[in-house]
C-alpha cells in the first residue's frame, strides 16, 4: 500500500480496476491462473487482461477454444485438485454454455463430497444491457446463479470495488461469480494501488437519506443515486444501498436502513418476474413488517428478451426516471 | 469415412453462373455498406461481416429453395442475402426499425426470415447446428424431401452443441449439411491456438458421415462439393461434413481489415489475390458467360438496390414502446 500513498488520487476506469485486481491475485498467489476466450494474446475482448500474458506467461495466462463446458470444466476440475482458477465468461448470456458445469458441479461438489472438495475458483463475466447487443449479449441472469446453494454471487458497481472483489473472490474457499458490467467500462474513480479487500456478502450505504431506501444491484446503482438528485429537488431524501453482493445477502444493512426509513425499492437490471428483488422484498417483509409504512416496490426490466433497437432498448433499462416515478408511487405523492 | 478433397469435376449452366456471380456480388455490396453505416452510427450494436466469404454461402445456398432450412451464425447476413434476403428489410433491421424483418428486435446478430427457410443468424457460436439437426428431424418425420443446412466457424467446431448436433445427424440419418466455414480464425485466436488439428473435417469419421474439404474461395468447387452433399441428404444418405476453406477480409466485428495486430496484412492481402468474386469474374469472361460490360451492370443495379434500401431504411419508423412486449408469447388462440 506504500505506492498507494506516494500517489493519492489516483483515477482507474472500471475496465482497469479489473486488470489490476486479476493483475494482485496473479502476483500473490501462486496457484491462481486465468483461463477464457481470448484473454491471454487479445488481453481480453473488454481489454482487461492487456498484459498479463507478457507478466504471467502462457501457463498462468490461457487462451481457449470456444469450449465454455469445457473451460467452466476446467475451472471445476483444477480447483478441487489444488488451483485457484480465474475463469473468464466473456458475456454472462453464455452460462448457458456451461450451466451444467456451473449448477451440477461447481456449486454442489462440496457438498455431495461431505465437505471432503474444495473449489476456490472465481468466474469473471459481464452482464448488463446498453449497446444494442440484443438478447443474447445483454442480459442480467444472477437470480440464475444466487438460487444455487454453494455458489457465491457479487455484482460490483464501480472500479474500487470490482478490483478488491476480485481479490476477495479468489481468496475466498468458494465458488465465487463476479458479475461485471459492460455499461460501467469506462467509469472512472479513484482506485488504490496494491492488494485490497472489499468484503463478499457486505452492503454499503452510498447516499444517506430519511424517506426511502433503495436497495440496487450492479449498474443499477449509479443510476439510482442520479435519482437520488432528482428527489431531492422534490423534497425526499433517499438513501440508496449498493447491495453489492447477492449470495449471500447482507439484509441486515437493509433492515437496519429500513427501520430509519420505513420504505423501500429495489432496483435491478434483470427481467423482474423471478429477479432478486422479489427474493429482498420478501426478505424485508420477513424482516421488518413492523417498520415498513408502504409495501415494498420493484423497479426492473419488463417481461420480454432484451430488444436490439435502441429506440426497445431504451425503455426496457431502468433508469434514474423510471426509479424517481416508482419512488413518488411508493410515497403516494 | 475419409475425408475427401472435392475436385472439381464439371462447370455449371450459364444460368447457374450467373445467379451464382450476382448472388456474391450482392452480398459483397450488402456487406460493404452496411460497413459504412455502422461507421456512420446508423446501425447500432456488433456488426460481423462476411466480406471475404460470399463464395461459400453462394455456392451453398444455390442449391435450396425456401423449403430448405438454414443456420446462420453472427456472421449471418450473407447467409441471409444468398437464401433471397431483400435488402429493404434487412437494412431496416440493422438500423433497429420497425420494416425489419425481426421489426427491429433482433438486429444484425438475430436477422433471419422463416418464410425463406433462415432459422436465424445466432448470437450464440455453436447456437445453429442443433437446431439445423432439429429442422432435418422434421423434414424426415414429415417425410418431405427437404434438406437442412448448419452453417457454423472453426471456432464454433470446438463447441460441445456441434459435436451433439452431428452425432445425432448421423445416427438418425437426418438430411442435414454440416458447413464449416474455416477463415482460421475465432476472433482474435488462430486456428493453430483452438484445436490441435488442420482439418475440421478429419472429425466426420468420429461422427460417422463423410468429411469433405473444398476451396471455399472458389463458387463452384462448393457449388459442386454443397450439391453433392446436398443431393445424398435429400435421398435419404445422411448428413455430410463439408469444410470450406475460406477467410474475413474484416476485422472479426467491425470494418478494419488492414493492421490487426493478431495476423499479417500480408496474410489478408495473399487471400485477398484469391478473391471469389473477381476470380469468378475472369472466369466467367473466359467462359463466354458474361461481358465485362454485363458484369458491370450487375453492379450496377445492385448498388442502386442498395442505395433504395439504405433509404428506405432510414425512413422507416423506429417501433413504438408498445411493442415491446409483443412476440414474447404467441397470443394466437
Ligand atoms: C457461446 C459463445 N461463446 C463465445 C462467443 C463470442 N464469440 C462471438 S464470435 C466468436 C468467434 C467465432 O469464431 P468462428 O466460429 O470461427 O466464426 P467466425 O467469427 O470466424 O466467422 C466468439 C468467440 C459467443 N458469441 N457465443
Ligand atoms: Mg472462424
Amino acid at each position: 500500500m506504500s505506492e498507494a500513498e506516494n500517489k493519492p488520487g489516483r483515477e482507474l476506469p472500471y475496465v482497469m480496476a479489473i486488470n489490476e485486481g486479476i493483475r494482485e491475485v496473479l502476483r500473490e498467489q501462486k496457484d491462481a491462473f486465468i483461463a477464457g476466450e481470448d484473454v491471454a494474446i487479445a488481453g481480453s475482448v473488454y481489454g482487461y487482461c492487456t498484459g498479463l500474458l507478457e507478466e504471467f506467461g502462457e501457463d498462468r495466462v490461457v487462451d481457449t477454444p470456444i469450449s465454455e463446458k469445457g473451460i467452466m470444466g476446467l475451472g471445476v476440475g483444477a480447483s478441487a485438485t489444488g488451483c485457484r482458477p480465474i475463469i473468464d465468461l466473456m458475456f454472462m448470456d453464455f452460462v448457458g454454455e456451461c450451466m451444467d458445469e456451473i449448477a451440477n458441479q461447481m456449486a454442489k461438489m462440496r457438498f455431495m463430497f461431505g465437505g471432503k472438495a474444495t473449489l476456490p475458483v472465481t468466474v469473471l463475466t459481464m452482464g448488463g444491457a446498453g449497446g444494442s447487443l440484443a438478447a443474447q449479449h445483454s442480459q442480467s441472469l444472477e437470480a440464475w446463479l444466487a438460487h444455487l446453494p454453494g455458489m457465491k454471487v457479487v455484482m460490483p458497481s464501480d472500479a474500487y470495488d470490482a478490483k478488491g472483489m476480485i481479490i476477495s473472490a479468489t481468496r475466498d474457499n468458494n465458488p465465487v461469480f463476479v458479475v461485471l458490467n459492460k455499461a460501467s467500462l469506462a467509469m472512472t474513480m479513484e482506485v488504490p494501488e496494491g492488494s485490497y479487500e472489499v468484503p463478499l456478502g457486505e452492503a454499503c450505504v452510498r447516499t444517506q437519506g430519511k424517506d426511502l431506501t433503495i436497495v440496487a444491484f450492479g449498474r443499477m446503482v449509479h443510476e439510482a443515486i442520479a435519482s437520488v438528485e432528482k428527489l431531492k429537488e422534490i423534497g425526499i431524501e433517499a438513501e440508496v444501498i449498493d447491495a453489492r453482493s447477492v449470495q449471500p445477502f447482507d439484509t441486515e444493512t437493509v433492515v437496519n436502513s429500513i427501520k430509519k426509513t420505513h420504505r423501500a425499492l429495489v432496483v435491478h437490471e434483470a427481467v423482474k418476474f423471478g429477479g432478486i428483488g422479489g427474493e429482498i422484498s420478501a426478505q424485508i417483509q420477513e424482516e421488518a413488517f413492523d417498520y415498513l409504512d408502504a409495501p415494498v416496490m420493484r423497479v426492473a426490466a419488463p417481461f420480454s428478451p432484451v430488444p436490439f433497437s435502441p429506440a426497445l432498448e431504451q425503455i426496457y433499462i431502468p433508469n434514474a426516471d423510471s426509479i424517481v416515478a416508482k419512488v413518488k408511487e411508493t410515497l403516494a405523492l | 469415412m475419409a475425408k475427401k478433397k472435392n475436385v472439381k469435376t464439371s462447370v455449371p449452366s450459364p444460368k447457374v453462373l450467373q445467379e451464382l456471380h450476382r448472388k456474391m456480388v450482392r452480398i459483397r455490396r450488402f456487406e460493404e455498406s452496411a460497413g459504412k453505416m455502422m461507421e456512420d452510427g446508423k446501425i447500432p450494436g456488433a456488426l460481423h461481416l462476411y466480406v471475404g466469404q460470399e463464395a461459400v454461402a453462394s455456392g451453398v445456398m444455390q442449391h435450396l429453395s425456401n423449403k430448405d432450412w438454414i443456420t446462420s451464425t453472427h456472421r449471418g447476413h450473407g447467409h441471409l442475402v444468398a437464401k433471397g434476403g431483400e435488402f429493404k428489410p434487412m437494412f431496416a433491421e440493422l438500423f433497429g426499425r420497425s420494416t425489419g424483418y425481426c421489426r427491429g428486435k433482433g438486429g444484425s446478430m438475430h436477422i433471419s426470415n422463416m418464410d425463406l427457410g433462415m432459422l436465424g443468424a445466432n448470437g450464440i457460436v455453436g447456437g445453429g447446428p442443433p437446431i439445423a439437426m432439429g429442422a432435418a428431424f422434421s423434414n424426415k418425420f414429415k417425410k418431405n424431401k427437404n434438406v437442412s443446412v448448419a452453417f457454423f466457424g472453426d471456432g464454433a467446431s470446438n463447441e460441445g452443441s456441434v459435436h451433439e448436433a452431428a452425432n445425432m445427424a448421423a445416427l438418425y440419418k437426418l438430411p442435414c449439411v454440416f458447413v464449416c466455414e474455416n477463415n482460421g480464425y475465432g476472433e482474435y485466436t488462430p486456428q493453430s491456438r483452438h484445436q490441435a488439428i488442420v482439418d475440421v473435417a478429419d472429425r466426420a469419421s468420429g461422427y460417422g458421415m463423410p468429411g469433405v474439404i473444398c476451396d471455399g474461395m472458389d463458387v463452384m468447387a462448393v457449388y459442386e462439393a454443397a450439391g453433392e452433399a446436398i443431393e445424398r441428404a435429400r435421398k435419404g444418405g445422411g448428413p455430410t461434413l463439408l469444410e470450406c476453406k475460406t477467410y474475413r477480409y474484416y476485422d472479426h466485428v467491425g470494418v478494419r481489415g488492414m493492421g490487426l495486430n493478431y495476423r499479417t496484412d500480408e496474410e489478408v492481402e495473399e487471400w485477398k489475390n484469391k478473391d471469389a468474386i473477381e476470380a469468378f469474374e475472369k472466369r466467367l469472361v473466359q467462359l463466354g458467360v458474361m461481358t465485362k460490360k454485363k458484369i458491370e451492370n450487375v453492379h450496377n443495379a445492385i448498388n442502386k438496390d442498395i442505395e433504395e434500401a439504405i433509404a428506405f431504411a432510414n425512413d422507416s419508423p423506429y417501433p413504438l414502446p408498445e411493442e415491446l412486449l409483443d412476440n414474447v408469447y404467441n397470443e394466437e388462440t
